[in-house]
Order: C-alpha cells, then sequence, then structure tokens
C-alpha cells in the first residue's frame, strides 16, 4: 500500500503574528516557519502504518516557495520514503492546492491520501474535501482514529455530537485531527540522513493547474485592542459598576 | 532508568557547539580551509538565531573577510552607524558627555545579532557545514585518556519526574577529534569545563552583566537611522556599572536596551525595573511613545576582559567567543572578537591539527591585542562612576600603558546582605516614577520573548538546595533570585501549610543565565531543557 501526505509550511505556532503595516497581510520575513501541526500527525500516522508494516511506502508532497524544502526534509526525517516539491513563489489558494494534489495522486496513485484537517495560518479546511472531490474519492475529515484494511478503512471523527465512525472504500483522502496520535521527537541521525535524500521538483505548469483566484483578499487587520479595565476598591463598587454598564 | 541507555553515535571531523557569531565564524573558516572536513554544528534554539541577543553595532572586519561581498546582499536589519551620543542621565535631566574613543562607531554597522546569524547560516550551509538547530549539548563527554570526545544532546521525552514518556527519544553522542564550544555567555558545557579542566587557575573569576533589550516600532520622526546614543547614570545609583542605549534602525524601528554590571552589591535592585525606568527618562521616552514592542528578551554578557580570560584550550576542545569571554566592554562589542577568536580556532587547526597551542594563538592574535589594551576600564568602574570614569580616561589615553592590572572579583561575592545595607530601596534613592509604557511587567514582556517550554520536562533550572533559600537566603538577602531574574522564573510563594516555598516557573526562561551567575549561595545550576526550547527571539 502506498500513503500519500501533504505538508505545508506555515508560520511557527509559538510566533507572535504581526500585521504589516499596509494591512495587505502578515509579517513572514525572518519569522520562524515549521510544519503545520496538523500534518505533522498526517505524517506521523503514515509512519506509523509503515512501521507496523501496513503500507510499504510513505510519498510527502508540499506546495510552497524553495523554503518550504525545509518542511520536506522534516517529513523525511520522520521517515518518508520519497518527497515532491511543487515549487511557487505565490500564494497558493485551496483550489490551486487541491489541483495540484488531484495531478499528483493521478501519478502516485496512493491507496491513502493523507492531510491535516486544516493549516494554521489561513485556517480553510477546504483543501482536504475539494481534493476529494475533483478526484471523486470517498473522503473523511478530522479523524481521530483510522483502522486500514486492505481495501477499505474504518475513521472516526470529531463532530460536535461526539464521534461518527465511516467505513469508506480506498482510495480516499483522509484529513487528521489533533487527538489521532502525539508527531514523535526526530532523532538526530534521521535528520542527518534526510539531509542525503533526494527530493523531487515540479511546478504547476508541469502539472498543467492554473492558479485559481477564487478567493481575493482584501485586508488584513489585528483583533481590537481590549480597552484597559479599572481597578475597584470594594464589593459594593463593583456592584454599581456592573450596574452602571447595565451587567447586573 | 536503572539500565544504561543505548545511545546512537555520529562521527565527525570537527563538531561546533553553538551557532553563534563565534561558532558560525569557525565552521564556515574551516570549510573555507578544507572543503573535506566533515563540521556539525549544534544549536539548542529551535532555528539559527533565535537564541541570540545583542545591541548589537558591529565591527565589520571579521564578516569582510569571512564573506567578502556580504555588502551585495545584507542582512535584513543593517544600518550604516551615523551619529554616537553619550549622556549622562540625572533623575529629571541629561547632560551630553564627549563620546569616548572607543564608542566611536564611524564604518560600523547597527544590526540584530540574531537576523545576522540567521542570514549568516545558508552561506555557511552553503559552504558545506551542517547546522542543526534544536539540539543542544547537555554535556562534554571524554575518552579514556581524558581528552574531550564530544558531546551528548539531551534526552527528549522524560517527564516532570525525569521518568521518560510516550516517544522518549535517548540524546546521541556525537564525537569528534576536536569540539569548538562556542556557546555564549556562560555556556552551560563549557562552565563543565572550565570547572574540569582548572582552565581558569590563572585568571581571576569571570565577571557578567545582564542585558535587557526591546525592539520597537515608533512613530515617524521619532527615529533617525544611524543615530547611536549611551547612557550612563540613572536609574542606577553611582556604585552600579551599567547604563542604557538606543540603536535607531531604519523602517520606523529602534532597538533600545539596558545593562547591568552583575557586580551590583544591593540584593534589592530589580535589572528588568531598571530597564523599564530607563525608557522612561525625559530623554528617552519622546522616542517610543505612540510605539509598540515587536520583541524582547534578555541575556548575560561576559565582561571580565583580559583578566578573566580562562584558558581556552584543552585536550580535544577549545571555547570560544563569550564563552570564553571575549567581549570587549569599552567599545561595548563582542560579536567581532567571537567571530575573530572562531575564525583563529580554524586557521589553528588548519595547520596544527589540533587545539594544542590555541590559547597562545588568540593571546597573540588581535583579540587578545585590543583586550588587553582595555582591561582596567571595567574594574575601575568597582569604586564607583566618577573614580571608573577618570580611570577610563587614564587607561585611553596611555593606550593600556598602565604597569598594573586592577583585578575582578566574582559577582556574586559583590552581593552584601540586607543587614549590611542602610541605604533606601533602589527605587527611593533614584525616585523611580509611574510607568505607562509596554510592558507592564516582567510576565508581559516574557510574552514579547516568545518562550515556549514544554511545562512537564525535567526543571531546568536545578536549585541544588532549596532549604537554603527559606532558611537563609530570605533574612541574609532577600531572595535576589526573585528580582534579578528578566522573567519571573523565581517566585517565593505559600504552599498549602503556610510555610514558604521556592516556585520555579521553568517554562518562562528565556535562558540568560543571571541566576546561575548571581545567586549569592552558587547552588542555581541552570541546565539545558529539552532541544529547541526557550526563547524564539524576532530580529533582537
Amino acid at each position: 500500500m502506498k500513503v500519500l501526505v501533504s505538508v505545508k509550511r506555515a508560520i511557527d505556532y509559538n510566533v507572535r503574528i504581526q500585521i504589516k503595516s499596509d494591512g495587505s497581510g502578515v509579517v513572514t520575513d525572518g519569522v520562524k516557519h515549521s510544519m503545520n501541526p496538523f500534518d505533522e500527525i498526517a505524517v506521523e500516522q503514515a509512519i506509523r502504518w509503515k512501521e507496523a508494516g501496513l503500507c510499504d511506502e510513505v510519498v510527502a508532497v508540499t506546495i510552497g516557495p524553495d523554503a518550504a524544502g525545509e518542511q520536506l526534509r522534516s517529513a523525511l526525517a520522520f521517515g518518508c520514503d520519497r518527497a515532491i516539491h511543487v515549487k511557487t513563489e505565490e500564494p497558493v489558494q485551496p483550489l490551486t492546492a487541491a489541483g495540484v494534489f488531484k495531478a499528483i495522486a493521478e501519478n502516485e496513485q496512493p491507496q491513502v491520501f493523507l492531510m491535516g484537517k486544516q493549516a494554521i495560518d489561513d485556517d480553510a479546511s477546504q483543501t482536504g474535501p475539494m481534493t476529494a472531490a475533483l478526484l471523486g474519492w470517498p473522503q473523511a475529515t478530522f479523524a481521530s482514529s483510522i483502522e486500514l484494511a486492505d481495501d477499505s478503512a474504518r475513521v472516526t471523527r470529531e463532530v460536535d455530537a461526539g464521534l461518527e465512525t465511516l467505513d469508506v472504500d480506498l482510495p480516499a483522502v483522509i484529513t487528521t485531527d489533533l487527538r489521532l496520535n502525539e508527531p514523535r521527537y526526530l532523532k538526530l541521525p534521521n535528520i542527518m540522513k534526510a539531509k542525503k535524500k533526494p527530493i523531487e521538483s515540479s511546478s504547476l505548469d508541469e502539472l498543467g493547474v492554473a492558479p485559481a483566484a477564487a478567493l481575493e483578499s482584501l485586508k488584513t487587520a489585528p483583533p481590537p485592542q481590549r480597552e484597559s479595565g479599572v481597578r475597584v476598591e470594594s464589593v459594593d463598587e463593583l456592584v454599581a459598576k456592573l450596574k452602571e454598564k447595565s451587567l447586573l | 532508568m536503572s539500565e544504561p541507555i543505548e545511545r546512537d553515535v555520529m562521527a565527525y571531523d570537527v563538531l561546533v557547539v553553538g551557532a553563534g557569531p563565534a561558532g558560525l565564524a569557525a565552521a564556515m573558516r574551516i570549510k573555507q580551509n578544507a572543503p573535506d572536513t566533515e563540521v556539525c554544528v549544534l544549536e539548542k534554539a529551535s532555528e539559527v538565531g533565535a537564541h541570540n541577543l545583542a545591541g548589537a553595532v558591529v565591527e565589520t572586519g571579521p564578516l569582510d573577510e569571512l564573506v567578502p561581498d556580504w555588502r551585495d546582499d545584507p542582512p535584513a536589519i543593517c544600518v550604516d552607524a551615523a551619529d554616537d551620543e553619550f549622556w549622562m542621565l540625572h533623575q529629571d535631566g541629561s547632560r551630553r558627555l564627549p563620546t569616548p574613543p572607543q564608542q566611536n562607531n564611524h564604518g560600523n554597522v547597527i544590526v540584530s545579532v540574531g537576523n545576522l546569524m540567521s542570514w549568516l547560516a545558508p552561506k555557511a550551509e552553503a559552504l558545506g557545514v551542517e547546522i542543526y538547530p534544536g539540539f543542544s549539548a547537555a554535556e562534554a563527554l571524554f575518552d579514556e585518556a581524558g581528552a574531550v570526545r564530544g558531546v551528548r544532546t539531551p534526552d527528549m521525552g522524560l517527564d516532570r519526574a525525569g521518568q521518560p514518556k510516550n516517544g522518549f527519544t535517548p540524546g546521541i553522542e556525537i564525537h569528534a577529534p576536536v569540539t569548538l564550544f562556542a556557546e555564549g555567555c556562560r555556556g552551560n558545557c563549557s562552565k563543565q569545563l572550565i570547572q574540569h579542566f582548572e582552565l581558569d587557575r590563572h585568571s581571576d573569576p569571570q565577571t557578567y552583566g545582564i542585558g535587557l533589550k526591546e525592539l520597537w516600532k515608533v512613530p515617524e520622526s521619532q527615529c533617525r537611522p544611524g543615530l547611536i546614543q549611551h547612557t550612563i547614570g540613572w536609574p542606577l545609583d553611582d556604585d552600579t556599572y551599567g547604563g542604557g542605549f538606543v540603536y535607531h534602525l531604519d523602517d520606523n524601528r529602534i532597538a533600545i536596551g539596558f545593562v547591568v554590571g552583575l557586580d551590583y552589591a544591593d540584593p534589592r535592585l530589580r535589572p528588568f525595573e531598571a530597564f523599564q525606568q530607563f525608557k522612561h527618562h525625559p530623554r528617552i521616552k519622546p522616542m517610543l511613545e505612540g510605539g509598540e514592542i515587536i520583541s524582547a528578551g534578555a541575556r548575560a554578557l561576559v565582561e571580565g576582559g583580559w583578566q578573566s580570560l580562562p584558558k581556552t584550550e584543552m585536550p580535544g576542545a577549545v571555547i570560544l567567543g563569550d564563552a570564553a569571554g571575549t567581549l570587549n566592554v569599552p567599545k561595548i562589542k563582542g560579536i567581532h572578537t567571537a567571530m575573530r577568536s572562531g575564525m583563529i580556532a580554524a586557521d589553528h587547526l588548519h595547520a596544527h591539527g589540533t587545539a594544542d597551542g590555541f590559547d597562545a594563538a588568540l593571546r597573540a592574535s588581535t583579540v587578545g591585542a585590543e583586550l588587553k589594551k582595555v582591561r582596567n576600564i571595567r574594574p575601575g568602574f568597582n569604586k564607583g562612576k566618577w573614580v571608573g570614569l577618570l580611570n577610563a580616561g587614564w587607561e585611553t589615553i596611555t593606550k593600556g600603558a598602565s604597569p598594573w592590572t586592577l583585578s575582578n572579583h566574582a559577582d556574586w561575592q559583590a552581593t552584601r546582605r540586607l543587614d549590611d545595607l542602610d541605604s533606601p530601596t533602589p527605587e527611593d534613592a533614584q525616585g523611580y516614577v509611574d510607568r505607562d509604557l509596554p510592558p507592564r511587567d516582567r510576565l508581559a514582556s516574557v510574552y514579547f520573548a516568545q518562550t515556549e517550554h514544554d511545562e512537564d520536562q525535567p526543571v531546568h533550572l536545578q536549585v541544588l538546595d532549596t532549604s537554603i533559600c527559606i532558611e537563609r537566603c530570605t533574612h541574609e538577602y532577600g531572595n535576589p533570585c526573585t528580582r534579578f531574574c528578566p522573567a519571573n522564573v523565581y517566585e517565593m510563594v505559600e504552599n498549602e501549610t503556610g510555610q514558604a516555598e521556592l516556585k520555579i516557573n521553568a517554562a518562562n526562561c528565556v535562558h540568560c543565565k543571571t541566576c546561575d551567575i548571581k545567586d549569592p549561595y552558587q547552588i542555581i545550576n541552570w541546565v539545558v531543557p529539552e532541544g529547541g526550547s526557550g526563547p524564539n527571539y524576532y530580529n533582537l
């Protein structure tokens, strides 16, 4: 069985996001980036299957600038066998990403296409479902557990009402949620070896995908600043203040 | 864990600990001298540059040699030095003093050292240097003959009690015929090795300062790119060494910071608060008003100079840069000497194939010469600000030709006991003002350091005997750790039974090392946390 995993280069979750002064986006220059944490969970899951003998090849794919190669190196250090870098300097909208992933999936013919349920930069949560739709494959999103069989998978999804269990025929697109697993610590020798593994390079042109312009970003603004509070001297004063603001 | 852990072993020709100015310069020079040498650089920060913090105005000599065409593609923060100003601050006024000649910055550039390192790292990698951020050196390793044979990286995935969690990953050993320790000020392995080999047997104790820094974005017209301002005086008293800096960058950014010599005597002093007060001085505050903080942090720096420089070589290893103590205090610069020390080590290894003889080479170099020349200036301030300034004038005029060398003493020994103090508190004596510029307090400041530690890991600030904190320190020194720490790591709290207890908020730590240095009983031992933990400084 072959598993394809997508990874996205995103601003690290520890970074305090700064908005560009002209409101055209967020500051990315010199800012720490890492693999989207949900994608890390997807990579971890694929490697666990490989270690358990459930699949024999794991291929990682990313779309992004040259620097996104770092995230592919991380995926290789987890234990992915190969990596494909679809290079573009432009921002990638979900529909473009889905088009690229469709083309890659058609070339690679995986039984499972694993993705993070969303990327922590745009929080769109669209690429997985769109990819499944373009491929005409079944999809199971927000997976908190996956049991693989030869030609199907039983996926437990975290939904508002509790847990929902689906059986999907393979090939399928499955997107991973937080509780699926806890990614491992990368070992230094594996990171060293990953530096020497080859990365295949491709482009939107080569894959015949036209960049979508389905979305237009109008403005990026920080959330409104919280006004500073007042310190009250007594309970009576607190009650009076709350009444004044019609909160009591 | 009763059974010994099986550890992977990797071998390199040269191992470098620390991807700062000294480490990267050494690694690059080694590759330039002999491209086939396999060089591994470990860096404890999650990314190269994320733990580096400095002013910083830089002399470009070593960089010109290492990357001759660097000006064609300069780092993102790189502003030519324009005017130098030197100010004496009083509580409600200021007076401009002549700029000391060492602080004439004509021809230098203002950079962010973190940004400089993240810019330099790909150039090192292009030469074939392997850099591994997120991996620190927990301890140095020795071979049968007692020589340094490399380092061990920390174990990942231990819980707070030190027991393996799911996903426990043992650290590995990295071996090399020569290891270069370029960990920066008070490096944990360097500290271990200086003790182990008694490298400081013939030198004075190292002395330190704590530097606090913030990067601000300010309204247009409040920033004059290239302007370099240094201050002494308020809010420190005449007996405390230290001062402020304001470096005007481009794009309406200002780097502002404050340094306090850690030989300060009054344990009630709060360096973080002194920095915040400095920002509110009438000469400083108008530059910041209406602006916002982009990032903030703190780091100890070495001040001991020539007489405190330990022996920098030992069998199988050398110590470089601030880990040894190559900062030039009167110049307020250490990046060029750190880089130079790395390049000297690389050239020495290339010529001789061994660490033996490096110490003599370093002392005979321009680094040794400039440290020796200014050796008496910093200790002159041990007699207070005015004697210090007069002595600095004398040493400058005579170019360090005085036949004497003033000695240094350990910073923690300079701390006076509370019952030995009859002066008012620093805030009363100096007339601290009410503050309104951010950050409100140390926790608000740590937010801008973006520091991150997994809470469920062994505490990396080891207090060897916490009973001393309660039984002695509280009444002898008033628990100064709760005040000198810039990140509010140490707190004295009451436990359920109403007893006083030391609480260590290790996750706040910004890896400045001040506690390891200034603790009056020398019972705090700073060890490395899991790799990749710590601050994520942005352009500091």
